[in-house]
């Protein structure tokens, strides 16, 4: 167990999004909250990628958060190198140890600060380096590391392309040389050119620094070329969780398959495929039983009230009463439609 | 049957530095019923490119050279009020962004009626029975029902159904998306693809769909352009374009999509950045990011070359120069 | 100077070149307003050197220059170009002192303003729950009554609190404070809002990641995105100050005759408007009124250029 960077157990995140208190008392509303993460469990080991994949809505930002400690779990409990997440985030020490990377190139660069000061940020937070030119020298290497120049320094963020910037936030996030990073949707916001510039530089920065990675998208292809283990997520729960291959070569949740299917791919040119239907339903209110079960073709009574819990199908953690009972299985499904 | 035939189209834009070109002297065409996907990086000028053929770009921006032909007539030239009079009845368009594109304060089943009764000639009665026909035909159940609610009552992807029905109710001969599925998740991306794709099958609609997401046109298109800095790189069959890319722009851009098929310890990536517009170096614009660059390629802009089944913008297929 | 040459290599080629730059060169308006506005201001600073009297030095006052009408009247003399007041006082140069207190006045005012108004913005917008609803509901119940009614209340107390003679010496202040208290809930509120917004920008995110403090995110990563609103309200609310104590004086309530302030000169003018002498309420008039319709329309300029969306 102690070679587990990030552990997560039963964890649980609600939002009160109620009105406000005196338009509640007049309308007569009542208090609604939102269950963005519910239940969900998972570890990460050290110098390894777990993603978490799933449409808009699905609690994978907010576990994002949490994973850092932006969030408290409004219960169960996150563990960081074997001590809680909040004892660990009160250590400077530790606090280090842990970053992020976001998602929105121009949002996650402080418009007013040169990029020096940007990179610079975290060694002075941490007093890791304390005389102006070792932060110069720091800051110069950190820059030629995600392959800008240590004259980029000198700049601001709004001289730079979106991959750029990308770079920025990355060499900002390796200042403080953390081990366990957190990246939400790294990528989604750049051209698909510059996307394989930064996944590269992500794996490569990962092998040479033994980096382990919490990594979000929505992105399947994304996903599949990041990860060691992956975790589906749909309406705050992971419903399928195991390692990677073998997610993507036997999906057994029939929402995992249903997300594979519904990918564009360019292996597809010139092929049709069967349409899948229905959307997410909103989180505001998660159907009973098995959150899954209106757009689910294998849904029974069953599935309609009691919520599935886990099953272990070979190397692989799915939430789902038909895998359980093993129905289904190869009726009326396959994971590409031809 | 040629529908829309764009010839040298260039767009500029006056700004006090100089005028940006912001799309450069480029020919396309499209036929009836056929879906041509336009791809490229963001600043291509492929949404320019689209709002240019609709009269809708925005000042300063200006057609500054070239003809575009809808059914063997010029429409880039046309005044803002006859242009208003095709746009919606004949060629339609979609937008990233379903709700802009909506009133908040109509119900969806006025709007449509309103615009079918702005380019079509149809008592109260049959607009709406015809509204009613777009909303099932774009896959809104109990379409009957649901034509007096707002848009806020729908969910982001039957918005975004409305918006296409909108576009198509007066049956206009052209489409023209632009990233109709980027706001929206994976699973209803592929029901609206499957939708354009009926569209025009069944009724014989041309589409011109930009994207930047490589996926959804080799799903969705007949045939695809590729965008460089304001220029077609490459277009043809989208099969070959996907497969066997000519110019190593195209090349470079399939190799960095990762494949949901099989895992690479690598993916191909093509260093630097596409050129800002005010920027564009001479010769090819892709020729210092280029692997195949040569000398020609520093000094001298190549066109659209025959290479196989597709026509690269590439000195590489130059055949005049290989005998020499 | 010379050190900013060398940390930012360029900086005043990059700000002649700026939009900004290009946004005012191209505005007649904008640059007859700064125009005016820095004559007005150079006029009130360099008081003391360039005007032809001073108006305070009671010992250069003769009683038989009173009421001389301005130079370019038969009856005017060329030693005091606008006339003088019921004291013998040059009006020219009693503008140029009062333009001095009446800036002093509205600058400090806006200054106060700004600094309550900014911290509770930003404590309320980053903090949010309980604490900014208490803030905000302060601001919005201030917000309702007119400025000048809170600045005369602030002024009653003060006259009721401190002794005459202290008063008189402390009235400059308790203007500031006075005008200044009334402002503040506009720079709170957008100071508040643009806090908001820029609460949940990932920027903003990233500091928390590594845990800096509240205070510190907020004074380093916010303060300087929010600022730019900040300082086109504060253009503006300088004219509103000026106005407001002007408006004090005229009634009475704000500085004495012997600190005349434009507003002073306006009201002891205002005697003997009826009397035919015209001037002594006019001029000071005209300059006040120039002063913050320069001042007001620079603040409009600023507000459309700086806004992205009006360009």
């Amino acid at each position: 167990m102690s070679d587990l960077v990030l552990e997560a157990v039963k964890v649980a995140r609600y939002f009160d999004v109620s009105k406000p208190w005196l338009q509640r008392a007049l309308t007569g509303g009542r208090r609604t909250t939102l269950r963005a993460v519910d239940d969900v469990s998972f570890a990460i080991p050290k110098a390894t990628t777990l993603s978490l994949v799933g449409e808009s809505g699905c609690g994978k930002s907010t576990v994002a958060r949490l994973a850092v400690g932006l969030y408290e779990p409004t219960s169960g409990s996150i563990h960081f190198e074997g001590q809680p997440l909040s004892a660990a985030r009160a250590q400077a020490s530790l606090r280090r140890r842990m970053n992020m990377i976001f998602q929105d190139p121009y949002a996650s660069l402080n418009p007013r600060w040169r990029v020096r000061d940007i990179v610079a940020e975290p060694l002075r937070a941490f007093r890791i380096l304390t005389s102006p030119r070792d932060v110069v020298a720091r800051v110069g290497e950190l820059l030629t590391q995600v392959g800008l120049t240590p004259a980029d320094g000198e700049k601001f963020p709004h001289e730079f392309s979106g991959g750029q910037r990308q770079r920025v936030s990355i060499a900002r996030a390796l200042s403080s040389a953390p081990d366990f990073l957190v990246c939400d949707e790294p990528t989604s916001a750049l051209d698909v050119s510059v996307q394989a510039q930064i996944l590269n530089l992500m794996r490569d920065l990962q092998q040479r620094l033994g980096l382990t990675y919490l990594f979000i998208s929505h992105n399947l292809a994304v996903v599949r070329h990041m990860s060691d283990r992956l975790g589906v997520m749909y309406l705050g729960r992971i419903v399928e969780i195991g390692p990677g291959e073998e997610v993507f070569r036997t999906p057994r949740h029939p929402y995992t398959r249903l997300l594979l299917d519904a990918i564009p791919d360019l292996e597809m040119v010139g092929k049709a495929r069967t349409p899948v239907g229905g959307e997410v339903p909103s989180p505001l209110a998660p159907p009973p039983g098995c959150p899954f079960h209106p757009r689910c073709p294998l849904a029974n009574d069953r599935c309609r009230v009691e919520r599935p819990g886990y099953t272990v199908a070979g190397g692989t953690l799915v939430a789902c009463h038909a895998v359980e009972e093993g129905r289904g299985e190869a009726r009326g499904y396959s994971t590409s439609a031809v | 049957m040629t529908l829309l035939d764009v010839q040298d189209l260039t767009v500029e834009f006056p700004t006090r530095r100089g005028t940006l070109r912001a799309i450069d002297s480029i020919s396309f065409s499209i036929g009836t019923g056929e879906i041509l996907g336009v791809v490229g990086e963001s600043g291509a000028g492929k949404s320019l490119t689209g709002a240019a053929i609709i009269g809708l770009l925005e000042p300063p921006g200006r057609i500054a050279g070239g003809q575009i032909l809808f059914a063997g007539k010029r429409i880039d030239n046309l005044s803002q009020d006859r242009m208003r009079a095709i746009r919606g009845r004949q060629i339609g368009a979609i937008f990233q962004d379903p709700l802009t594109t909506l009133d908040p304060l109509v119900s969806i089943g006025r709007q449509l009626v309103e615009t079918i009764q702005t380019h079509l000639r149809l008592s109260d009665r049959d607009a709406k029975a015809r509204a009613i026909k777009w909303l099932e035909e774009v896959g809104i159940p109990a379409a009957r029902a649901r034509i007096d609610a707002y848009p806020h009552e729908f969910s982001g992807g039957m918005r975004q159904r409305v918006v296409i029905a909108l576009a198509l109710c007066a049956e206009p001969r052209l489409v023209i998306a632009d990233e109709p599925t980027t706001a929206l998740d994976v699973s209803i991306q592929a029901q609206i693809i499957e939708l354009l794709k009926r569209l025009a099958r069944d009724h014989g609609t041309s589409v011109m769909l930009v994207t930047h997401d490589m996926g959804v046109i080799a799903e969705t298109c007949d045939r695809v352009a590729v965008m460089y800095a304001g220029r077609i790189a490459e277009i043809g069959p989208v099969v070959e374009v996907v497969r066997h890319p000519k110019h190593p722009y195209s090349e470079g851009l399939m190799g960095s999509i990762p494949s949901l098929e099989h895992r690479v310890a690598r993916l191909r990536q093509i260093d630097g950045a596409m050129p800002r517009l005010a920027a564009i170096p001479p010769g090819c614009p892709y020729n210092p990011r280029c692997p195949k660059v040569f000398d020609r390629c520093r000094v001298e802009r190549p066109g659209l070359l025959e290479a196989d089944a597709t026509r690269a913008a590439c000195w590489l297929y130059d055949k005049a120069a290989a005998h020499v | 100077m010379s050190a900013a040459h060398k940390t930012a290599p360029g900086a005043v080629a990059r700000l002649l070149d700026s939009d900004f730059v290009y946004a005012y060169r191209r505005s007649p308006i904008a640059i007859a307003a700064s125009l005016v506005a820095a004559i007005c201001l150079l006029a009130a600073l360099l008081a003391p050197w360039i005007a032809p009297h001073n108006p305070f030095d009671l010992a250069s006052l003769n009683l038989l220059d009173s009421f001389k009408p301005p130079a370019f009247l038969a009856e005017g003399e060329r030693a005091f170009p606008l006339g003088t007041d019921d004291q013998g006082r040059d009006l020219l140069s009693a503008i140029m002192y009062g333009a001095r207190i009446s800036l002093l006045v509205g600058i400090l005012a806006v200054a106060l303003a700004l600094v309550v108004g900014i911290s509770i913005g930003l404590t309320a917008g980053y903090l949010g729950g309980t604490v900014d609803a208490i803030l905000m509901r302060v601001a919005d119940v201030q917000l309702t009554f007119p400025s000048i009614l809170i600045a005369l209340l602030v002024d009653g107390i003060a006259r009721a609190l401190l002794p005459r003679e202290m008063h008189e010496a402390l009235e400059i202040y308790v203007l500031v404070f006075a005008i200044g208290i009334a402002l503040w809930p506009q720079f709170a509120r957008t100071v508040r809002g643009s806090t908001l917004v820029e609460r949940g920008r990932e920027y903003v995110m990233a500091a928390r990641v590594i845990g800096l403090s509240s205070p510190r995110i907020m004074v380093s990563h916010i303060l300087p995105n929010v600022l730019g609103p900040v300082l086109v309200i504060a253009t503006i609310n300088l004219g509103q100050a000026i106005l407001t104590e002007a408006t004090l004086s005229f009634l009475g309530v704000g500085l004495p005759p012997t600190q005349p302030s434009l507003g002073t000169l306006i009201r002891i003018g205002n005697d003997f408007l009826f009397s035919g002498e015209w001037w002594i309420t006019v001029f000071p008039g005209i300059g006040l009124a120039m002063m913050v319709l320069a001042i007001n329309l620079l603040g409009d300029w600023l507000r459309d250029a700086l806004n992205p969306r009006l360009r």
